[in-house]
C-alpha cells in the first residue's frame, strides 16, 4: 500500500508498504531516517520513540497505515531546519556535555522523550522535578550509563531551554 | 494482509460483519507486538483510530461513557477526578509512550488476566457496550471475561465503550510488579466503596484465569461497614485483615515466571488490607475521590 505522512515537517510518500509493517520500519528502511532505533520491537525499550501528532509513542507499535496523513517527528528533526552543520538541539548538546551518551543506542529515543518532557514543563512555566523526569523516562531503557548522567542531561537541557525559550522542537 | 481504515462507526461495524476474522487495531500495543514477532498474521487489519466516536467520552444517563479508543493518557488527564479507580490503574500501565496509545477497549478485547483496567472496572460495576450490525448490547463487566484471553465479544462485534458510574465513595488500585514502571502485574487489586448503595466492589487481577471479583469479601465488608457508614468511625484493624484474607481466598493463581501462586495469595491479602485502610481513611476525611 501507499503511505503519505509528514515527517519532520516534510511531506513524505512511500509505496509498497506491507500492511503489517511498523512506522519504525518505514522510517528506517523506506525513508532513510535511521535515527530512531530498533532494539526490542515490543514497546519495552523506547529507543524508537517518535512524535506522532505531537505525542511521544513507540514507532515499533504504530502500524504504518495508522500514520497515514499524520505528523511524525523523529530525532532527525530535533535540530531546526536551517541550523548550521554540527549545530545541535539544546537537548542533544546537554546529553553530550553531561556524558549521557555511551553506546548511543538508547539516545535518540531519550532525546525525543526529554524534548517532550521539557517542553511540557516549560509550557506550564516550570522545570521538571526529578520525580517527573524519572516518570517521563520510565519507558526508555539504557544499558550503559546507569541513568545518573541522563538525569543530569535532562536538568541541564531544562535549564538552558528555560533560559532560551526559542529552542525549536520536532513536533 | 489488507488494511482497512473506516472513518465512521457504521463503516467499522460493516467491515467487521463482512470480515469476521479481521483483527481490529487501536493503540496497537498488543497487536503490533504480535505482528512484529510473527505470532499474528491477520488477513485484515481494521484500524479503529479514525473512528471519531471511539475517541470520545461523555456523560450519559448518570454514567461516563468512555469510548473504547480513548488512550490511557487521556483517562488520566481528563477523567482522574470522575473515574479515580480506573485512572489509578491507568497510571500503572506501561510507560508514557504506551499510555499515549494503549486503550481500555484494547485491554478489554485482549482480556488478559493481568490487564490493569479489569480490577478497576470490576470494582466499579462497569458495563461494556459492544455493537455489531445486528445491534448494540451492554454486558456487565463481570460477565465479559470468559477464560484466559477470552471474552464475551462475538466475532462480528466491536467494543464501542465502557460505561462507569462516577463513584460516590473512594476507590483504590494496587499493583505488584518487579519495578514501578513497565511491568505486567504479578497481582493487582481494585477496590471501590459505594456509600450511596452501602456496598463494596472488588476486582482481582493476575491471580485467576480471568479477572474476577471477591464476592464473599464484598459481603463481609458491607456487613461490617453497616454501622460505620454514617458514623465514619475508625475501621477495626481486624476487619481490614479479615477482608484481605477473604480477597485472597477468592483468587485461584498459578505459579509462573512472574511469581508463585503462594506469593500472589499473600500479596493479594496485603494489597486488599492496605487498599481498604487507605480508602476508609479517605472516606473518613469526606474525600469522595481520593484520586
Ligand atoms: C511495553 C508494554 C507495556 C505494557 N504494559 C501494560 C500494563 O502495565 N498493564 C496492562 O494492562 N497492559 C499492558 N500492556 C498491554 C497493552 O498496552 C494493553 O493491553 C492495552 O490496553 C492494549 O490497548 P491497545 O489500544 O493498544 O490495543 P491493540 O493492540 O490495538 O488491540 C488489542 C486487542 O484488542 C482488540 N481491539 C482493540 N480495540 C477494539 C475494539 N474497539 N473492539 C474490539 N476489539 C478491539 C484488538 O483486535 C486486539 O485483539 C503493555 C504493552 C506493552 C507493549
Ligand atoms: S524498539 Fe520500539 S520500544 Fe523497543
Ligand atoms: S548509552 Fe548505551 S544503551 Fe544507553
Amino acid at each position: 500500500m501507499r503511505l503519505s505522512c509528514t515527517v519532520n515537517g516534510t511531506p513524505q510518500q512511500v509505496d509498497d508498504v506491507w500492511e503489517g509493517e511498523s512506522l519504525l520500519y518505514v522510517l528506517r528502511e523506506r525513508m532513510g531516517l535511521p535515527g530512531s532505533k530498533n532494539a526490542c520491537e515490543q514497546g519495552e525499550c523506547g529507543s524508537c520513540t517518535v512524535y506522532l501528532d505531537g505525542l511521544p509513542v513507540c514507532a515499533c507499535l504504530v502500524a504504518a497505515g495508522q500514520a497515514q496523513g499524520r505528523e511524525v517527528g523523529t530525532v532527525e528533526g530535533l535540530t531546526p531546519a536551517g541550523a548550521a552543520p554540527g549545530e545541535l538541539h539544546p537537548v542533544q548538546q546537554a546529553f553530550l556535555e553531561a556524558g549521557a551518551v555511551q553506546c548511543g543506542f538508547c539516545t535518540p529515543g531519550l532525546l525525543v522523550a526529554t524534548d517532550d518532557l521539557v517542553h511540557r514543563s516549560l509550557a506550564e512555566g516550570r522545570k521538571p522535578a526529578d520525580a517527573e523526569i524519572r516518570e517521563a523516562l520510565a519507558g526508555n531503557l539504557c544499558r550503559c550509563t546507569g541513568y545518573e548522567k541522563i538525569l543530569d542531561a535532562v536538568r541541564l537541557a531544562a535549564d538552558r531551554m528555560a533560559a532560551d525559550p526559542t529552542a525549536e522542537a520536532a513536533r | 494482509m489488507d488494511f482497512l481504515q473506516p472513518a465512521t462507526w457504521e463503516e467499522a461495524l460493516e467491515a467487521k460483519a463482512a470480515h469476521r476474522d479481521a483483527v481490529p487495531i487501536a493503540g496497537g500495543t498488543d497487536v503490533m507486538v504480535g505482528i512484529n514477532f510473527g505470532r499474528l498474521r491477520p488477513s485484515l487489519l481494521l484500524d479503529l483510530t479514525r473512528v471519531p466516536e471511539l475517541q470520545q467520552w461523555a456523560d450519559d444517563d448518570g454514567a461516563v461513557r468512555l469510548g473504547a479508543g480513548v488512550p490511557y493518557a487521556r483517562v488520566i488527564s481528563e477523567l482522574g477526578d470522575r473515574l479515580p479507580g480506573l485512572a489509578m490503574a491507568a497510571r500503572t500501565i506501561g510507560s508514557p509512550q504506551i499510555r499515549n496509545r494503549g486503550t481500555v477497549g484494547g485491554n478489554l478485547a485482549t482480556a488478559s488476566p493481568a490487564g490493569d483496567a479489569h480490577p478497576a472496572l470490576l470494582a466499579a460495576d462497569a458495563e461494556v457496550e459492544v455493537a455489531s450490525t445486528r445491534g448494540t448490547r451492554r454486558i456487565p463487566v463481570t460477565e465479559f471475561y470468559r477464560g484466559v484471553k477470552r471474552s464475551a465479544l462475538a466475532d462480528d462485534e466491536l467494543i464501542a465503550a465502557v460505561r462507569i458510574v462516577p463513584p460516590r465513595g473512594p476507590q483504590q488500585y494496587s499493583k505488584i510488579g518487579t519495578r514501578n514502571a513497565m511491568v505486567i502485574a504479578v497481582a493487582a487489586f481494585g477496590l471501590a466503596l459505594h456509600p450511596d448503595r452501602r456496598a463494596v466492589g472488588t476486582g482481582i487481577g493476575s491471580a485467576a484465569p480471568t479477572p474476577r471479583r471477591a464476592p464473599a469479601a464484598e459481603e463481609y465488608l458491607a456487613g461490617e461497614l453497616d454501622g460505620l457508614w454514617d458514623s465514619r468511625a475508625e475501621l477495626p484493624a481486624a476487619t481490614a485483615t479479615r477482608f484481605g484474607e477473604l480477597v485472597a481466598e477468592a483468587s485461584a493463581p498459578i505459579d509462573d515466571v512472574r511469581g508463585t501462586a503462594r506469593y500472589r495469595v499473600h500479596a493479594l491479602s496485603v494489597m486488599a488490607r492496605r487498599a481498604l485502610t487507605w480508602a476508609w481513611a479517605d472516606y473518613r476525611k469526606g474525600d469522595p475521590t481520593c484520586a
